[in-house]
């Protein structure tokens, strides 16, 4: 039976696209359509999540080819969820872009290029198919390019240059990865690949492959030794990209490796410890990367860093409860880190600068922001029973279960390591006795000369976001039942299997 | 034939990881496109070589008997030209751009946006 309703998360974000390049010199408009495009991809999300919750895993064989020949698309609670998250995050963006991204970036397209990003981002959740993850993440990427140096600013285009430059090495990585899997088995299809690869005798190539996906996705998700691109350039672009790319382009490859690593390279007692030691030097350099940066921007961009190690960690340790806190700490990371670089874009709007030795003196002058501020910190922290807090205590249980010790110990040096990097950013930008805002070369409306309703909206995506890592910690027990089903399904993929493979003996291919 | 691509294969590769070490911006991008067309023409070598072989199962049977040219690899490598060569385009772009912004292709002096 083919769900041909799974492709809606896609096809819609396509049209969105499309009509919106259809309004191209009406601005105004295309903030609207945008805003309420991205209101009904919300509905368009919790629907597949509520189809996928109740009837289990849904498949699409495009063109009716059935599974190893065809396309496949599939939604299980894993992409489901990921589709729902991208969907909030995509709707707070696109409210802050309305009225922080100036006019000139949305004459030239950045509202039809953000929806090609998400559309980009769905895909990619959404197949089952490798070649067409490929595909996918070029979309990604060539949508990032552009909202990249978008504006053409000298930090930015110096910016794009590093992220550029990493991102095509990674696609001709992966590329290759899959060039060699093609060779070795002669299947794409991701679930077919699982079966076919378990039986495959040379391992010493099945290894070889899995550490190219590895290095592949490893670049864009931004793990240890190949992380530099990641603060050189995700503070260059306007708060509004900055924070889609926080809360989801690094996340994708953190998906691409859960997916790739649990269906088709199960991990060998080498994989593993290889994991394990990667997350906790990301970790580490992350966390201390932060510790010396003024610039609040680049800051959180370290902060991303430190934060893959916690979900690396868990896939590292590979037992049902150490995915759990990994799929967890994922649910909560894109939501936190969206919002971080809304919040660094609000600060700038205040106070014309991010260099937190020009900042100070915000919660003075702006108590209830601040205070919002505070429980969007508490909750990146995580402050029990903020949203924070439950992945890391997952974690560290599998850690003990597993015996690995040292990499507990390093979750928690993490922990204290952003927990001390929030403290300085809270005492040197809200407490610190306040300077005056800095005057900028470039037309700026600073923040209290808006008008009331233009400061709502301002906030609103960040109460929206923050409202969601609220529901995330006190909310934890259903959060954790979704988290359990797909780490279960990671674990057990059986199920995934019968889903994709077991369609194509009741549906024969058309003629 | 088979060796010859192979050969070539890891020279593209070489060749293409050799320019993306140089300090200039314009070796750098030549290099991602010789790595590009390195990975295509390795999915080309790993589909298996078969000169003159179409898919064609003939009339009188119903299954391949015959060696046959794969026609996936051929499709990913098309699908593959096609995505690199948008990106590439916009690379150049990218790079004519951070010229004239910047005024250099030397990529040690484009780095003021990794200043602490």
């Amino acid at each position: 039976m083919s769900d041909i309703q799974i492709i809606w998360p896609i096809a819609f974000h396509l049209l969105a696209a499309v009509v919106l390049i259809g309004f191209w010199r009406k601005v105004d408009v295309q903030r609207y359509v945008s805003v309420v495009a991205n209101f009904i991809a919300v509905g368009i999300a919790v629907w597949l999540f509520a189809n996928v919750w109740s009837n289990g895993v849904l498949v699409m064989q495009s063109g009716s080819w059935g599974a190893p020949f065809g396309i496949t698309f599939v939604a299980d609670t894993f992409s489901a969820t990921m589709v729902l998250l991208t969907a909030i995050s995509a709707l707070a963006v696109s409210i802050f872009s309305a009225v922080s991204i100036s006019k000139e970036r949305m004459r030239y397209g950045y509202f039809s290029i953000l929806h090609f990003l998400v559309m980009g981002l769905n895909g990619a959740f959404l197949t089952g198919d490798i070649f067409n993850m490929y595909v996918w993440f070029e979309l990604i990427i060539i949508s990032s390019f552009v909202l990249m140096t978008l504006g053409g600013e000298r930090p930015q285009i110096e910016g794009a240059i590093n992220y550029v430059t990493m991102n095509l090495l990674a696609s001709v990585i992966f590329l290759t990865a899959i060039a060699i899997l093609y060779g070795m088995v002669g299947t794409l299809n991701m679930a077919d690949l699982s079966l076919k690869l378990a039986e495959e005798q040379n391992r010493g190539l099945v290894n070889a492959t899995a550490i190219l996906f590895f290095v592949g996705f490893g670049i864009k998700s931004a793990v240890f030794p190949l992380y530099f691109w990641l603060p050189s350039s995700y503070h260059t672009p306007p708060s509004a990209i900055a924070a889609i790319f926080g809360g989801l382009l690094t996340k994708v490859g953190v998906y691409a490796l859960l997916r790739v690593f649990s269906l088709m390279f199960i991990p060998d007692e080498f994989m593993t410890n290889m994991l394990m030691t990667i997350a906790a030097l990301t970790m580490f350099t992350g966390g201390v990367g932060a510790l010396v940066q003024t610039n609040i921007r680049k800051m959180f961009s370290y902060l991303i860093i430190c934060h893959i190690g916690f979900m690396i960690a868990g896939l590292g340790m590979y037992t049902e409860l150490a995915l759990l806190g990994a799929v967890f700490y994922l649910i909560h990371d894109i939501i936190i880190k969206t919002n971080l670089f809304l919040v660094s874009g609000v600060i700038l709007k205040i106070k014309g600068t991010v260099d937190m030795k020009h900042l100070g003196g915000l919660y003075d002058e702006y108590p209830k922001i601040s205070l919002l501020v505070a429980v969007i910190l508490f909750s990146l922290v995580g402050i029990p029973p903020l949203s924070g807090f439950w992945p890391k205590l997952f974690l560290i249980q599998a850690g003990f279960d597993t015996r690995a010790f040292v990499l507990v110990a390093f979750v928690v040096i993490a922990s204290f390591l952003t927990l001390f990097v929030i403290a300085k950013l809270w005492s040197e930008v809200f407490w610190k006795k306040g300077s005056g805002t800095q005057e900028m070369d470039r037309p700026f409306t600073y923040f209290n000369e808006l008008k009331p309703i233009k400061k709502a909206v301002f906030l609103a995506p960040l109460v929206l976001l923050a409202a969601v890592s609220l529901y995330i910690g006190f909310g934890a027990e259903r959060i954790m039942q979704v988290a359990l089903v797909i780490a279960h399904d990671l674990k057990d993929t059986s199920y995934y299997l019968q889903a994709v493979l077991g369609a194509t003996h009741s549906n024969t291919p058309m003629p | 034939m088979e060796f010859i691509v192979a050969i070539l294969t890891g020279v593209l590769y070489a060749t293409g990881i050799y320019m993306i070490l140089r300090r200039s911006l314009v070796k750098l991008i030549l290099g991602l496109i010789l790595l590009g067309n390195g990975a295509n023409l390795l999915i080309f070598l790993v589909g298996r070589l078969a000169a003159g072989k179409p898919p064609i199962i003939p009339e009188d049977s119903s299954v391949f008997t015959d060696v046959y040219a794969d026609p996936i690899p051929q499709a990913l490598i098309l699908t593959a030209i096609v995505i690199s060569f948008g990106l590439q385009a916009f690379a150049i772009v990218t790079i004519k751009r951070v010229y004239k912004v910047v005024g250099t292709d030397d990529l040690d002096i484009i780095d003021r946006s990794d200043e602490v």
